[in-house]
C-alpha cells in the first residue's frame, strides 16, 4: 500500500495574548498513514485528539513539525503549503467530517450537498440526483430536502453535513466525532459509506466517542495521551 | 534574520492580483503601510479590520480610484502589463469599466440615482464601447436577473429602491461586462438581516457559477466568513495576520486578530 501521509514530529499549543500564556496541545507527534487504513485517535478530553485532525486540516496552525501529504500533483508538506495549494487539496483530495454544519442563510440542503460535485465539474442537475441519493441514504425526509438547514434540528443539520462530506470520494478523510447524536440509521449510512471508501483506498484519521460504531474498518490506534513517546502511542486494536 | 524558504507550489496558475508594498499617506497620516497581496483566479480574499485600518483606501486603489505613494499592483490580464497605478487616466478608466467591477457600502457612489435602474447598468456597456441600444437593454436586463434584481423594477431609479435592491443593481453594473476582478466594499452594511442573506447569497452563487476573483472588505466577521477563502487583516494601514479563512478564525495567531474573533456576537 502506498503512503499517503507522513507526520513527523507535530507539535501543537496555542498561545492565548490576553491571558498571556501558552497552552501545549501536543508535543512531537509523528505516526504515517497508507492508502485504506483507519487510523482511531484516542486520549481523554483534552489529549488533543481533534486539535490534531484541524491541525493535519491546516485550520489549526502547528508550531513545528511536517505533514508530507503524498497528492496527486505530488509531496507536500501542509504546514509550509501555500494557502492556495491548501484551498485546492481540500477541494480535491482531503476531507473533514465534523458534526458541525457549515450551512448558508438560503441554500437549500440539496443544494449545499450537491455543491462539491458542481464545484468539481459535474452538472447541476445531475449533481442535485446525487444529493437527493445521499441525502436519502442518511434517511433526512424528502419534504426538508429543500428547506434550508439553517433552521434544522441539530441531529438533521448533521445528516446534511455527513452527506455533503462524504459525497466525493476523497484521498485522504479526517473524522472529528462524525456519529456524535445520530440515529441507528444514519449511523449505519455512515458507516457503509465509510467502509466503502476505505476499500476503495481513502486513509482516514478519526476521532469518535463510540468507537465500537467502527470498531471493524480500524486498522490502527494512536494514543495521545500527554507524555507517552512515539513508540508507545501505538494501541493494540482491540 | 531569517529567510522564508517557498515550499513548491502545486497550483501552477499565476495569482490574477498581485499588489507589492502599497503605501498611502494623507498628509502625516499613514493609511495604508507596506501591504501586499496576492490573490489567485477564482479565489475569494476578505479583508477585516477596525474602522481607520486602511481596508477600504486599498481597496480604492485596487479600483485605481487612488494613487498610491509607493507600490506596484498588477493584473495577470492579456491587455494589460505592468504596473496598473502607472495607467494614465483614460487607461485607468477603460480598464475598470471592462475589467474591474465594484460594489460600494453607498450606492450613492456606484449609481446614477436618478436614471433608470437598467440605464444604470447600461451606462457601464457604454462607457465600454457598446453602442446597440438592443444590446445594452438585453446585457443590462440580463445582468440584472443575474444579480436577482426584480425585473418589473428594470424602469425604476435607484432613488426609489430599497437598498438591499441598490446593492443588486450595483452588482448587476459591476458583473455587467463579466470583469476579472470584483471589489466589494462592504456590500452588506446597513442591510437589515434578511436583506444582507439574499445579498451574499447571489455573491456566493455568482463566484461559483462565473468563477469570478473577488476582494472583499468589511468588519462583519460573519460576512467575511461566508465568503471569503483568505482572510487578509489589517490594523493601523498594516497588515498583521493573512491565512486560510477557518484558520483566521479558529486559529488567530495576533493578539489583535484574536482579539477581533473574540469580540464577534
Amino acid at each position: 500500500m502506498t503512503t499517503v501521509l507522513e507526520v513527523q514530529s507535530l507539535t501543537k499549543g496555542f498561545t492565548m495574548h490576553h491571558l498571556g500564556n501558552h497552552l501545549a496541545a501536543f508535543d512531537q507527534i509523528s505516526f504515517d498513514l497508507k492508502a485504506g487504513e483507519f487510523l482511531l485517535l484516542k486520549g481523554q478530553n483534552g489529549a488533543g485528539k481533534s486539535t490534531l485532525l484541524r491541525t493535519l486540516y491546516r485550520s489549526y496552525v502547528a508550531q513545528s513539525g511536517k505533514v508530507i501529504f503524498h497528492s496527486e500533483h505530488g509531496a507536500i508538506d501542509l504546514l509550509s503549503a501555500a494557502d492556495v495549494d491548501i484551498t485546492m487539496l481540500r477541494r480535491e483530495e482531503i476531507g473533514f467530517v465534523t458534526q458541525f454544519l457549515v450551512a448558508r442563510p438560503r441554500v437549500s440542503a440539496e443544494a449545499l450537498v450537491a455543491e462539491p460535485l458542481r464545484l468539481a465539474g459535474e452538472t447541476a442537475e445531475d449533481a442535485l440526483e446525487e444529493a437527493r441519493k445521499w441525502l436519502s441514504a442518511f434517511g433526512v425526509k424528502e419534504d426538508l430536502w429543500r428547506a434550508y438547514p439553517t433552521t434544522f434540528s441539530g441531529g438533521e443539520q448533521q445528516k446534511v453535513n455527513l452527506a455533503r462530506a462524504l459525497i466525493l470520494p476523497q484521498k485522504l478523510l479526517l473524522l472529528d466525532e462524525p456519529t456524535a447524536s445520530l440515529d441507528v440509521k444514519a449511523r449505519a449510512a455512515l458507516v457503509a459509506r465509510l467502509a466503502q471508501l476505505k476499500s476503495d483506498g481513502t486513509a482516514m484519521i478519526g476521532v469518535f466517542h463510540h468507537p465500537d460504531d467502527v470498531a471493524h474498518l480500524i486498522d490502527r490506534v494512536i494514543d495521545l495521551t500527554p507524555g507517552l513517546e512515539n513508540e508507545e502511542r501505538e494501541d493494540v486494536v482491540v | 534574520m531569517t529567510i522564508a524558504i517557498e515550499a513548491p507550489r502545486l497550483v501552477k496558475a499565476a495569482p490574477l492580483l498581485t499588489a507589492q508594498n502599497v503605501s498611502k499617506n494623507y498628509g502625516d497620516v499613514q493609511a495604508v503601510r507596506n501591504v501586499s497581496a496576492e490573490v489567485f483566479p477564482g479565489e475569494v480574499l476578505g479583508i477585516v479590520g477596525e474602522s481607520g485600518s486602511g481596508k477600504s483606501t486599498f481597496l480604492r486603489m485596487l479600483n485605481l480610484e487612488e494613487t498610491p505613494d509607493a507600490g506596484t499592483y498588477t493584473l495577470d490580464l492579456p491587455e494589460v502589463d505592468g504596473n496598473l497605478f502607472e495607467l494614465d487616466r483614460f487607461a485607468r478608466r477603460m480598464l475598470c469599466a471592462k475589467r474591474i467591477g465594484i460594489v460600494y457600502q453607498n450606492p450613492h457612489l456606484g449609481l446614477l440615482m436618478k436614471h433608470s435602474s437598467s440605464g444604470n447598468v447600461a451606462e457601464r456597456l457604454l462607457v465600454a464601447g457598446e453602442r446597440r441600444f438592443s444590446v445594452l437593454r438585453e446585457k443590462a436586463q440580463e445582468a440584472l436577473e443575474a444579480s436577482e434584481f426584480p425585473i418589473e423594477r428594470l424602469d425604476a431609479p435607484p432613488i426609489e429602491l430599497s437598498g438591499g435592491m441598490q446593492q443588486r443593481v450595483q452588482l448587476a453594473k459591476a458583473i455587467a461586462l463579466e470583469p476579472a476582478l470584483l471589489l466589494l466594499d462592504e456590500p452588506t452594511t446597513g442591510l437589515d438581516v434578511s436583506v444582507q442573506a439574499l445579498v451574499l447569497d447571489t455573491l456566493k452563487r455568482l463566484q461559483q457559477e462565473r468563477k469570478i476573483t473577488m476582494v472583499i472588505v468589511s468588519h462583519d466577521l460573519g460576512v467575511i466568513r461566508t465568503l471569503a477563502d483568505r482572510v487578509m487583516v489589517m490594523r493601523r494601514g498594516e497588515v498583521v495576520e493573512a491565512g486560510l479563512a477557518d484558520q483566521i478564525f479558529q486559529d488567530p495567531q495576533h493578539a489583535y486578530t484574536q482579539q477581533l474573533v473574540h469580540a464577534k456576537l
